[in-house]
């Protein structure tokens, strides 16, 4: 079979399953558009700004583990995707974004829309490749797949001048079955003998505590993890990407660690002797102050990744290899071992944690006049029956989102937790749901963020894509004016944005429904009325108390057990 | 402490930047950097001296391996090796000079491999402790420009750089 570079594309992308291209054209990718056009199996939705493209094929790959695929033109078009490329790379999402390149003979001399794609994404994507010979096009696309989807996931930039494109030009085409790389061999399987010497560790502890992130969600190895957890007994708790792998209504769980964690999380993680780490990664955000860091523990620390391990906090047993075929073989030993072998102690250490869990450190007043945003979370958490997908940007509401919507299972909580992109959750949240048409998905926002990709809105209504928009408007780019209260004296720089759209209009504009809650009465009402609106998006406009902050906190600087309570 | 990593990668366009994007994305150190094609065209081999700490050698091992092109990491200092680097110097050797830089570059194995009525170039080879050596025992020899190469090192004994197979 001889096929163009275009043709090849696409016959690539059916070879890998992909149904689905988010993108935006553009001159130096018309003639993979137009092989595009001329089938009907791979479809593409139009984007209204490549950065939107991006983040709604990450959305998509968040919502179903599958790779989002992205195709966007050169120069401005390349640019503009680099903010999503950075969000996928920073959460390790998977994803080949497909940038067109202006022709081979232009390159290096300044053609218009001409700009170095590989040079400028190379740091924020797992591996860039560029195509510049339409032989090698099938074999790199293949590679960019393999890259993208194995070991710890992440973003891959496939760079393709327009000539190697060229519908004229054909050559035989098959896609490669199978790819080997001697410079890439991702470990999947754990060093027995390490996982034995934690496993000793682990069902020893006497104060235990595990501690897991979005390696868990992305190594699909939910259900291990619970098993693990549960067969043990010990408290766990997860990170802002790690919601969702372990069933939040547990007693088990203690919530999200760091920051903005719960005290029991936080208490517990400074006062354990074991702490069993699983794909997560030491985070700033998580650990506070490192040299105050769970001064007492040993640290078992699974990852797929080892730049991973010990690269914030020096760990003592480190395991490497996939999250899933790890825990399976630990569960297998701790089954040999007759699960945790020091119930009295771990009794105690449940004793302690009761004692700082019934500090309710989430617990807030809903008064008669002015809406909590925390109580707009917990009423969709109610009226969603805790099942929806929910997407968030970025700031004060996503952290509301994380603490009050109790995520039960996998892949249903989807946000920039590594980049912190504002601008995220819309797109995002369209993703989701043009992977889930018949799931409810919600994208949890603020004034500030939304204003960001506001222009998605248009792609919703042309792809029908009914989401609910649940905007927690406070008036303020809440999580600035907070650090400024706190540790500016009250400075309000920059951080109250005048002059704000009018919402509800907005969402009208672009062919949607518009409310605006102004009650705290009105506000269970109004998410079951958008709720009932099955194939419409409906943007809810909550007006919400304009200085509420989020507690719990730990200062930047200070350590977990020095947490800000109310 | 100061270490020779000598990195096996893929010969592709755009390996070095990955490797020196790196180092400074993360804010590591580089005090030199080899790069040249081997005996096996699809691969090149880059040297490169940086310094730090036990964990921060650690992480440049593990950073540097996870590029996606990099084949094969070797930190010299697990091993016994060999290091070398090349120094062209150019000094000023007037009338009075010129005994002085003559024999200062016999003392150092050097070479001479330049002259002119008023300067002489001298070649050195040696690890990078010696050619310091002789830059410190220049003295008041008026130095017109050095040039190094940067450290290559190889490890001793009869193993080469294993290229894992695919």
């Amino acid at each position: 079979m001889e096929l163009s570079g275009g043709e090849i594309l696409v016959e690539c992308l059916k070879a890998e399953g992909v149904d689905t291209v988010f993108g935006y054209p553009g001159g130096a990718v018309l003639h993979i558009y137009d092989a595009l056009f001329q089938q009907k199996q791979v479809q593409h939705v139009l984007v209204r700004h490549e950065q939107g493209a991006v983040h709604m094929a990450d959305g998509f790959a968040r919502a179903t583990g599958k790779p989002g695929v992205v195709l966007v033109t050169s120069g401005p078009g390349a640019t503009n995707a680099v903010t999503g490329i950075a969000t996928a790379h920073m959460d390790s999402i998977p994803l080949v974004v497909f940038t067109g390149q202006v022709h081979s003979a232009l390159i290096g001399n300044d053609a218009f829309q001409e700009v170095d794609n590989v040079g400028i994404t190379r740091p924020c994507v797992k591996h860039n490749f560029m195509v510049k010979d339409v032989r090698d096009m099938a074999e790199t696309i293949k590679k960019a797949f393999y890259v993208a989807t194995t070991g710890r996931p992440g973003p891959v930039v496939v760079d393709i001048p327009k000539d190697v494109t060229d519908p004229k030009v054909k050559v035989p085409f098959s896609y490669p079955e199978k790819v080997a790389m001697r410079s890439y061999q991702p470990t999947e399987k754990g060093h027995s003998g390490q996982i034995r010497k934690a496993v000793d560790l682990i069902v020893n502890a006497e104060r235990p505590m595990i501690y897991t992130g979005g390696g868990v969600i992305l190594g699909r190895a939910a259900d291990e993890l619970t098993h693990f957890t549960q067969k043990l007994g010990y408290p766990i708790t997860q990170t802002l990407m790690g919601l969702g792998a372990y069933p939040a209504n547990d007693k088990q769980f203690l919530g999200m660690l760091g920051m903005h964690g719960t005290y029991e999380a936080n208490m517990g993680m400074h006062h354990c002797d074991v702490l069993i780490a699983i794909g997560a990664r030491f985070d700033d955000r998580v650990t506070g102050d490192l040299s105050k860091f769970c001064p007492y523990a040993k640290i078992v620390h699974v990852d797929i990744d080892p730049s991973s391990i010990s690269k914030n906090v020096v760990v003592d047993v480190p395991i490497v290899g996939a999250v899933k075929s790890v825990l399976t073989e630990m569960i297998d030993l701790v089954n040999q071992a007759g699960g945790a072998k020091k119930p009295k102690e771990l009794e105690n250490w449940w004793d302690q944690i009761e004692q700082w869990r019934g500090m309710k450190c989430l617990d807030y007043k809903q008064g008669e006049d002015v809406i909590k945003p925390q109580y707009v979370v917990q009423k969709l958490w109610e009226v969603t029956g805790g099942d929806a997908f929910v997407t968030s940007d970025v700031g004060q509401h996503q952290m509301w989102a994380a603490q009050y919507y109790g995520f039960n299972k996998p892949h249903r909580w989807i946000n920039s937790g590594g980049l912190g992109t504002m601008g995220f959750g819309l797109p995002a949240a369209l993703g989701a749901k043009w992977a889930h048409p018949d799931e409810e998905v919600a994208c949890i926002t603020g004034e500030g963020s939304i204003q960001m990709c506001t222009q998605e809105l248009s792609t919703a209504l042309q792809y029908h894509l009914p989401i609910k928009v649940v905007s927690l408007n406070n008036r303020y780019l809440g999580m600035v004016r907070q650090w400024q209260e706190f540790f500016y004296s009250g400075r309000y720089a920059m951080s109250y944005m005048e002059a704000l759209p009018d919402f509800v209009k907005l969402a009208e504009a672009y062919g949607h429904v518009g409310m605006r809650i102004e009650k705290p009465a009105d506000v269970e009402g109004a998410l079951k009325e958008a709720f009932a609106m099955k194939d419409r998006l409906v943007f809810m406009d909550f007006q919400t108390d304009p200085e509420e902050n989020v507690y719990p906190m730990v200062p930047a600087g200070a350590g977990l057990n020095e947490m800000i309570l109310v | 402490m100061r270490h020779i990593i000598s990195i096996l990668m893929e010969n592709e366009a755009g390996a070095l930047s990955r490797v020196a994007g790196l180092f400074s994305a993360r804010g590591y150190n580089i005090e030199s950097l080899c790069v040249a094609p081997t005996h096996d065209e699809s691969l090149s081999r880059l040297t490169l001296v940086t310094s730090g700490d036990e964990q921060v050698i650690e992480q440049i091992v593990k950073q540097l391996n996870k590029l996606i092109d990099v084949v094969k990491v070797q930190d010299m200092a697990d091993t016994a090796h060999i290091e070398r680097e090349l120094m062209l110097v150019k000094l000023q050797a007037h009338d009075g000079m010129r005994e002085e830089v003559y024999r200062l570059a016999e003392i150092f194995r050097g070479q001479i491999i330049d002259v002119t009525e008023s300067s002489y170039t001298v070649q050195l080879v040696g690890p990078g402790s010696k050619l310091d050596a002789f830059i410190d025992a220049l003295g008041s020899v008026p130095v017109v420009e050095i040039v190094r190469s940067g450290a290559l090192g190889v490890a001793r004994g009869p193993r080469g750089m294993l290229v894992p197979e695919v």
